[in-house]
């Protein structure tokens, strides 16, 4: 993850998140990173948590179908 | 005339002896003890009890059956009078009644045993070939993005399928590409479902499936076709056809093979919404853990860069000064004492010098001071006769005159 390169949590997949949450982790883990930096990094990883926690909340399952013969129902079967 | 029981060798027996013996003969026949038998199905029995009696017969001959309650209730189909099958079991001996029979723990129709041994002649092509090789077979995602599904759209097993998704890991993405499961297009519609799934939108796993049925409904799932496919699909599949007993090629062609489509659906989503859910409360403590590591250390830094500041800090030194300072000062008062007696007593010295200088002093003694003009007057060569002088005694001073010079 480039340093700069700080995207909006809100538009991350659960994968993203979870990829530059272990990335925060280990720059924690590390103790290389100025103390001001580690604080931000700190706290995008707690929004990173929650962002994840609320994707993992409120999944709902994505269904499509390759032919159109498919009943149109069929998600509401889940 | 009959012959004399006491030259009779013949064995005596009882019925009950007679009949077990029978029984043991039947019993420790191997090749009685589990084959198929065809025939036609006569005289059936379905008792209260849940057992079911029935006889079958050929052309020439009759053998009495029965099928126990535990074994009936697997049947996948209903036998009826006049049916042709093929029961399998083994042969023994109804003591009560002498009568021997088969008791059938499997029962089929006659067609059935056709296309079983059909199944196990492609088995073995297939086998020979390696495409149930487990060497080959691939492994499933533990965590997979889109999860392809080949079914019938209209079945149980898709929306089994879907729930159990949707219950252990709602964040894939499905993808349903529709097929019938049954019937003679269907070996061809689900080579094409596999195919096109490839095709348009990859999946990281597929899940082939349909619900439970008799052998004929499961077989497609035994087709040739179908099983290249799921050799030849980019995404692994896994296969989840029938029930828990139900064994199909695809199953064995498949590179996880499931017993049932929610099985399957199990399977393809190896960690769960829960795992994650775990996985985020440790990465919450982790988290917090690290940062509270760093700030110990940035303190441990800290308090060592203070001992350090305050050994090398100007208020140090100036405490240093300070004390050198004290010090001198100390020394420079004493020295300053010393000086100021000295020049006390220097003083005091040049006082009593002084003292004695003061001409009162000689006037006391009885000495006169002699002026004339205000000017002392210490030689003879100063005055003239008639001069006026003052002269200064010891309490006082008066007027003279010089008389001569003597």
């Amino acid at each position: 993850m480039a340093k700069n390169e700080i995207k909006p949590v809100k538009g991350l997949t659960y994968e993203e998140a979870f990829a530059e949450l272990e990335t925060i982790m280990s720059a924690l883990e590390s103790g290389e990173k100025p103390l001001d930096e580690s604080m931000q990094l700190f706290e995008r990883g707690q929004v990173l948590i929650k962002h994840c926690t609320d994707l993992l909340d409120n999944a709902r399952l994505k269904v499509q179908a390759l032919s159109s013969e498919v009943p149109a129902d069929i998600e509401e079967n889940e | 005339m009959e012959q004399l029981a006491l030259f009779d060798a013949s064995p005596r027996w009882t019925v009950s002896d007679l009949t077990r013996h029978l029984r043991l003969l039947l019993e420790n026949d191997p090749e009685l003890q589990g084959m198929w038998v065809q025939g036609e199905i006569s005289n059936l029995v379905r008792a209260a009890s849940g057992h079911i009696y029935f006889t079958l017969k050929d052309s020439g001959a009759a053998l009495k059956c029965v099928m126990w309650k535990g074994e009936a209730a697997q049947l996948k189909f209903v036998p009826r009078e006049g049916a042709a099958v093929e029961a399998h079991g083994r042969i023994s001996i109804y003591e009560v009644s002498g009568q021997y029979q088969l008791y059938v723990d499997s029962l089929r129709p006659l067609g059935e045993g056709v296309l079983y041994q059909e199944f196990l002649r492609l088995k073995a092509l297939l086998e020979a070939e390696g495409l149930f090789d487990p060497a080959r077979k691939r492994p499933i995602p533990e965590l997979p993005k889109r999860i392809g599904i080949v079914t019938s759209p209209t079945g149980a097993a898709l929306r089994d399928m879907l729930k159990t998704l949707q219950r252990r890991m709602p964040l894939t993405e499905v993808v349903l590409s529709p097929s019938p499961v049954q019937g003679d297009e269907a070996p061809q519609a689900l080579v094409r479902a596999i195919q096109a799934l490839n095709e348009s939108m990859p999946p990281d796993v597929i899940l082939l499936g349909r619900g439970g049925g008799s052998i004929e409904d499961l077989w497609a799932f035994n087709d040739e076709r179908l099983v290249r496919a799921v050799v030849a699909s980019r995404a692994p599949v896994i296969s989840g056809v029938g029930h828990e007993t139900d064994f199909t090629l695809v199953d064995f062609a498949a590179d996880l093979r499931a017993a049932t489509p929610t099985a399957a659906a199990e399977l393809a989503t190896a960690l769960t919404v829960l795992d994650l859910k775990q996985t985020l409360v440790e990465s919450v403590r982790m988290l917090a853990e690290s940062l509270m590591d760093l700030l110990d250390r940035q303190q441990t830094l800290l308090d060592g860069i203070q001992t350090g500041l305050r050994f090398y800090s100007p208020l140090r030194r100036i405490d240093i000064e300070q004390q050198r300072l004290d010090d001198f000062g100390r020394h420079g008062n004493a020295l300053q004492a010393h000086r100021l007696e000295l020049a006390g007593a220097r003083l005091n010295g040049l006082q009593n010098r002084l003292a004695a200088l003061n001409p009162q002093a000689v006037l006391e003694r009885g000495y006169s001071l002699v002026t004339k003009d205000e000017k002392v007057v210490s030689s003879r060569s100063q005055v003239r006769a008639g001069d006026n002088l003052r002269v200064r005694v010891r309490d006082g001073s008066f007027d003279a005159r010089v008389t001569g010079k003597g």
